[in-house]
């Protein structure tokens, strides 16, 4: 079917001024998008109430409590060494959770996607499966593998590898083998539909023009798939910042990240303009760092783009 | 040219599956490509002759058989290895780099200086005239275009030989025209080996200096394209390329006698084959047409199809069997003939040839 441009006119404009039958969407994104964001603003530049809550008196503590602490003593801000703390685990725990699920997730990926087309389904099946149980059940059952009497002690202890069970629970190293788990998948699927569209000509082009396989993966692979690996690495690394269910299950309350920490601050701590200026921070922080990501990540690519 | 080989293929086989489910998609081919020539394989899809091309390039081991390129033995070398670019069907083009980082790919991954490199790219780019896309994305290109690029950058890093995978097939007819000068052109201003693929008969006697015509895994002949026309080895050989004529007869001394009596003179009869039952083939347009006599074999025009520059007039012999006959048509278009008359039919010398089945 054919349009003149006379139809195809009409058609865009009729497009246009229907744009009100998306009302309904429009006010409930407004709603539960920016409505809770806006609350969370006011409430970071309140006075927290004895017993939780807030109470409407202006304060910028919240947001200075961030970085700062108040001397109960001297009454003196000074740097809030627990909270550098948590932000330093936070952050070194989700960029290598990124690491380690693209490390793991790129051959997987590749994997899938170069098995026949009816076998692909399957694969990517498998790969979802963990999704269908609660995050809770999953986390706990990392917790079952790498406990004392775990899964990998016994098989560990039984090969005559180690001699003594391995502490490998409650630390940053639980917290991220769990966190490795649980986000693999978001690596794996969009690596997937990158590597899917990869015309694997090119693999036989680069061998064909001299090039090896390292510079077959580094020159032509990876920069055509580079688009995968930049919404795979914002999908894992986004949650990872902000997880909350894994570190504490795993990191056994002590070894707190962001996540917990806000939680903190609205139950036992009773500081809500702190979690609340904390959680701004996070959202603030997290769009500015993905902005220069996806900026610096296109540099090389949008110079060949012309 | 000269008569020096280049690539050497000697009984070469290629089997993809396992066991009995086992495919032989080259069955013992050997084949000498001489340095310089333009060289075609040409068969039907699923001959073997992309299989032997990717042979050459080292995408694919042979499963037996070896190759040599100028003396040296290539066969288990992949193909980062060897002297040898291709020139892809779907051109296989880098759609993250431009025109010029295409053209320059090959010669940076062998380590070339960046100022050489820039001026072979540059030189490239004059000899496919694409000085003014130098910069742009393949993906914004036209299929010409492409194509210009995918043999720019096989021909940068000046392989011993090119090999070129059905390159013309994606392109339009006024294009791939074009394109079959341009390839032609490139081969005699370069003096590249050039190892070509195609089905396409008319590409293959058009271009080639030489011409490997394949079937079933096997090499059924080679030669120029003068020697597979006129003097093609076997029956596919003869169908393959061009249309033509089969007549089933018994060989005599210098002629065959076809089942109705009627004999035909063959010069290139061998004597072995006196007493045999051997296939007489005549292109279309060998055939004379004239006036019924002794001289002629007597037939019957059946039908007259008119093609504007030629007619085709179907003949039938006294038992039956149909000859086609092209006529060059004359100024008014009218052959002269009519359905159902009696005429006569000969055969220029050397016309008739026998063909193995």
């Amino acid at each position: 079917m054919t349009q003149s441009p006379a139809e195809r006119l009409q058609i865009r404009r009729s497009a246009r001024n229907g744009w009100w039958l998306s009302t309904p969407a429009l006010v409930l994104l407004f709603v539960a998008a920016a409505g809770p964001l806006v609350i969370m603003l006011i409430y970071s530049f309140l006075t927290p109430g004895q017993y939780g809550n807030v109470v409407g008196v202006f304060s910028t503590d919240g947001w200075r409590g961030i970085i700062w602490s108040k001397d109960i003593f001297t009454d003196e801000y000074v740097l809030a060494d627990a909270h550098m703390t948590i932000f330093w685990r936070s952050l070194s725990l989700s960029m290598m959770t990124t690491i380690f699920t693209f490390i793991v997730g790129f051959p997987t990926a590749w994997f899938i996607a170069t098995r026949p087309p009816s076998q692909r389904a399957m694969w990517l099946f498998l790969i979802t499966i963990p999704f269908w149980t609660n995050l809770l059940i999953r986390t706990y059952a990392i917790n079952e593998v790498l406990r004392k009497e775990g899964l990998v002690n016994l098989v560990f202890l039984n090969l005559g590898i180690i001699d003594q069970p391995l502490e490998m629970l409650y630390g940053p190293f639980a917290i991220f083998v769990g966190m490795t788990y649980v986000y693999l998948p978001l690596m794996v699927l969009p690596l997937f539909a990158a590597i899917d569209r990869f015309d694997m000509k090119l693999l036989e082009a680069g061998y064909d023009l001299y090039a090896s396989r390292m510079q077959v993966l580094r020159r032509i692979i990876m920069p055509i798939v580079k688009p995968g690996i930049i919404a795979g690495s914002i999908l894992v690394f986004v949650p990872s910042l902000g997880a909350y269910v894994t570190p504490r299950v795993l990191g056994g309350g002590k070894q707190m990240m962001i996540g917990n920490f806000i939680e903190l601050q609205f139950g036992q701590g009773r500081n809500w303009p702190l979690g609340a200026a904390l959680s701004m921070a996070l959202l603030v922080v997290v769009m500015i760092a993905l902005l220069v990501y996806v900026r610096y990540a296109n540099k090389d690519g949008g110079k060949h783009h012309g | 040219m000269t008569e020096e080989v280049t690539i050497s293929a000697r009984n070469v086989i290629k089997a993809f599956g396992q066991g009995s489910a086992s495919v032989r998609a080259l069955d013992d081919v050997s084949v000498d490509i001489r340095k310089g020539e333009f060289f075609t394989l040409l068969g039907p899809s699923g001959c073997g002759k992309t299989t032997l091309l990717r042979l050459i390039a080292g995408f694919e081991m042979p499963t037996g058989g070896t190759i040599e390129l100028d003396g040296v033995d290539i066969t288990t070398l992949p193909p980062n290895k060897r002297p040898v670019n291709t020139v892809f069907q779907s051109y296989a083009l880098f759609p993250h780099l431009t025109v010029a980082q295409n053209i320059g790919f090959g010669l940076q991954m062998q380590g070339k200086p960046a100022a050489q490199v820039k001026a072979r790219t540059n030189e490239m780019l004059e000899l496919v005239k694409l000085e003014s896309l130098a910069n742009r994305k393949v993906g914004q290109m036209s299929g010409g275009q492409q194509q210009r690029v995918a043999l720019a950058r096989a021909l940068a890093p000046q392989p011993k030989v090119l090999l070129l995978d059905e390159p013309l097939s994606a392109l339009d007819l006024q294009l791939r025209k074009e394109m079959q000068s341009e390839l032609k052109r490139l081969q005699m201003e370069t003096g590249i080996t050039f190892v070509f693929v195609t089905h396409d008969q008319e590409e293959a006697l058009t271009m080639s200096d030489r011409i490997g015509v394949m079937s079933n895994g096997k090499l059924q002949q080679v030669g120029t394209p003068k020697e597979i026309y006129t003097t093609p080895k076997n029956r596919f050989v003869a169908s393959f390329i061009g249309e033509t004529n089969f007549l089933p007869g018994t060989a005599e001394d210098g002629a065959v006698r076809l089942s109705n009596g009627d004999r035909i003179a063959v010069e290139t009869l061998r004597a072995v084959d006196k007493g045999r039952a051997v296939t007489v083939t005549v292109r279309p347009e060998q055939v004379r047409i004239g006036p019924a006599g002794k001289d002629a074999l007597a037939a019957k025009v059946t039908s007259l199809v008119y093609f504007g520059t030629d007619t085709h007039c179907h003949v039938a012999l006294s038992d039956g069997t149909e000859i086609v006959v092209r006529l060059q048509s004359p100024a008014s278009g009218d052959a002269g003939l009519s359905i159902g008359q009696d005429v006569g039919i000969s055969f220029g010398p050397g016309a008739a040839q026998v063909v193995e089945d």
